[in-house]
């Protein structure tokens, strides 16, 4: 080859290359590195954004302007047109690239609206009775429907609220924690520190699999009949509490728990099998015997693990109705004690005051107490999930300290 | 203070895969023996079965005596974590506890048993064991901060150091060096020589210019082939068996033409 090779950006460009890219060029406009070629401006994308906002409004007006189809139209106009811009200005490969990523943020978005429709729609709603005199700190004895037709055709303040609910909701889902988590915490620890693989492990893994899918229902109707069996075994023996009925806050905590040990057994046991076995050997070399360690080394190392995991579980278990309804049964006032009466919670006096209106027919204030004891529960669901990830964060082993 | 340790006729097995073969040696008191040897020929199950660290493992025994000064550390009744207390291990891998302290790690031994020691005790404790791991100058001024955040060749000096403060009579070192840089194996390499006057030291070793310069005495194993257990070869003083070996597959692996 004799020819001088013709000259490519990167050859004229190469050897005062490291200088070139922070010196202006000579008509003051900073000169464009070569290794930049082939791409589009960063601001693009968000100008093309605002182009498909507009003209996907502007569809939508066509059909009678509605959210959903402005939505729709925006998305496949940007997409499609980011993905033929890429596809004509830079290259194919980057073309396919952009379209994947822009369908997965779609994606996301699509999952995310259930979520914030839900919120929206709650906390819009029931903002207005959580805002009413005495809701939190009052309970339902004495609200009549007389009272409630007061508030709907004359205007007086609704009255009546959910602090007996929240007692209750309380009250069975700490006892329901207080017998889940020793039993699904040894039986994590029997699971991965003891267990050789052998028949009893395999059983217990698949019985918490199984447990894991009862239905919520079914564990509320066994711990009533377990209760009652239980009282009727206890008064035919002793000849005390014979007239103690099964309908109890603590047979709702019993029900809860039956829900609840899977859940602790299955996140508890991800934790334990995570903490490196380097550990449990380093321990085991300084002559420390295995529930020492299991108890010093193992448990403090997963213990954010452990407690998250824990409030998750109780956040998914605080939610359930049914079993509460069959098992704590339903009533207005403030009920302190576990073991005797009736008990009610949040998620049941939502559902009653929906299907049971206090007036059935003026129903508004009860759907009002309603919407806000629901917005109640959500926040008590989203406070208990903030809480499980500072106690991650808090309790996560110290990594770097330099 | 150290203790001899013999090992008379000792199979080691994996379930029914018999991994180590007929080992017989007599390894002294206040020195440092080295084991040398390909990957996979039994060199760290061994060592592991002489705190009994082996059978932690699913389905791992051992068959034959290691006598710890006589007293035979396999005999039935006799409790592993007895045997730990007095054969301390050293892992290839630096594994202090992420949740401690440097503090915390050092008294890790006295800490995770329940002991009780006074304030002037436990500060004693530290500083001697952090002094005979070379590591107190490096650390004095941060003993309340988490072990992990130590480097790599810093943290294996606080495994050892957490390992002599419960005062073992011998202290099994499983490649302490090879997950570290030369500086931080020389500083390691440095130590053993210094614990070699109060403890038996026992190590294994891929790099056999470590075994050369740290030990008195070595041992060569080798593994006839795949699935076959691994056996002893070759033991004697480290200067016959790197420049006088007996046997020729020895001498192959010492010279590098091994294979």
């Amino acid at each position: 080859m004799t020819q001088t090779p013709t000259p490519t950006p990167a050859s004229v460009q190469g050897p005062s290359g490291a200088s070139g890219l922070t010196e202006p060029s000579s008509n003051g406009v900073p000169r464009r590195s070569s290794l930049t070629q082939n791409t589009l401006p960063s601001w693009l994308w968000i100008a093309m954004l605002g182009g498909s906002l507009v003209l996907g409004a502007a569809l939508s007006a066509l059909f009678g302007f509605n959210l959903a189809t402005w939505f729709i139209f925006t998305a496949v106009i940007y997409i499609l047109s980011s993905y033929f811009l890429t596809r004509t200005k830079v290259n194919g490969r980057r073309a396919t690239d952009g379209l994947w990523t822009n369908l997965v943020y779609l994606a996301f978005l699509i999952a995310l609206m259930p979520l914030i429709s839900v919120i929206w729609s709650v906390a819009s709603v029931g903002i207005q009775g959580l805002m009413a005199p005495g809701f939190l700190s009052s309970d339902m004895q004495g609200i009549t429907g007389l009272v409630d037709e007061a508030s709907q055709t004359e205007g007086t303040p609704v009255l009546g609220g959910i602090f007996h609910a929240l007692i209750g909701s309380l009250l069975i889902t700490l006892a329901a924690t207080v017998i889940s988590v020793p039993i699904g915490l040894l039986t994590s620890i029997y699971l991965v520190e003891y267990a050789k693989g052998g028949p009893l492990s395999r059983a217990i893994t698949f019985f918490v699999d199984v447990m894991t899918g009862i239905p919520s229902i079914v564990a509320g109707l066994f711990a009533g009949a377990a209760m009652a069996w239980f009282l009727s075994v206890f008064s035919g023996v002793t000849g005390l509490l014979t007239t103690q009925r099964s309908t109890l806050g603590i047979t709702a905590a019993i029900a809860l728990s039956v829900l609840m040990v899977p859940v602790v057994v299955r996140t508890t046991e991800e934790m334990l099998r995570v903490v490196p076995n380097e550990l449990r050997e380093a321990s085991y070399a300084l002559g420390v015997r295995k529930w020492r360690t299991i108890l010093k080394v193992v448990l403090p190392t997963a213990i954010s693990g452990i407690a998250s995991g824990v409030t998750l579980a109780i956040a998914r278990v605080i939610g359930e109705t049914a079993p509460i309804l069959v098992t704590a049964g339903f009533v207005v006032n403030t009920n302190w004690n576990l073991f005797q009466g009736w008990m009610t919670a949040l998620p049941v006096y939502i559902f009653r005051q929906f299907q049971n209106p206090t007036s059935p027919n003026f129903s508004d204030p009860s759907e009002q107490r309603a919407w806000a004891a629901a917005l109640v529960l959500i926040l008590i669901v989203m406070g208990l999930n903030l809480f499980a990830r500072l106690i991650a964060k808090f309790f996560a082993p110290k990594q770097t300290g330099r | 203070m150290s203790k001899r340790v013999d090992v008379v006729d000792l199979n080691v097995y994996y379930g029914d895969f018999l991994a180590v073969e007929g080992v017989n040696m007599n390894i002294d008191a206040q020195a440092v023996t080295a084991f040398i040897g390909p990957s996979g020929c039994g060199k760290t199950t061994l060592l592991r079965s002489l705190n009994r660290m082996h059978e932690v493992l699913p389905g791992a025994r051992v068959k034959g005596q290691l006598l710890l000064d006589g007293e035979d550390i396999y005999e039935s009744g006799v409790d592993p974590v007895t045997v730990r207390t007095q054969v301390g291990m050293v892992f290839q891998r630096p594994n202090p506890f992420p949740t401690m302290t440097i503090r915390e790690n050092v008294l890790a031994g006295y800490k995770l048993n329940g002991a009780r020691l006074s304030k002037s005790q436990s500060e004693e404790i530290v500083e001697t064991s952090l002094r005979s791991a070379n590591l107190w100058n490096e650390v004095k001024d941060r003993l309340d901060r988490p072990g992990s955040g130590l480097s790599g060749g810093q943290q294996q000096r606080l495994c050892i150091a957490r390992t002599i403060a419960v005062k073992p009579d011998v202290i099994l070192m499983d490649e302490p060096c090879s997950a570290l840089d030369p500086i931080s194996t020389l500083a390691i390499e440095d130590l053993i020589g210094e614990l070699q006057q109060d403890y038996t030291v026992i190590i294994v070793t891929h790099n056999m210019q470590q075994a050369a310069r740290v030990s008195q005495k070595t041992a060569f194993f080798n593994i006839a082939g795949t699935g076959k257990p691994g056996k002893l070869i070759e033991y004697d003083d480290t200067t016959s068996i790197f420049n006088t070996p007996q046997e020729k597959s020895t001498e192959d692996y010492v010279s590098g033409r091994f294979g």
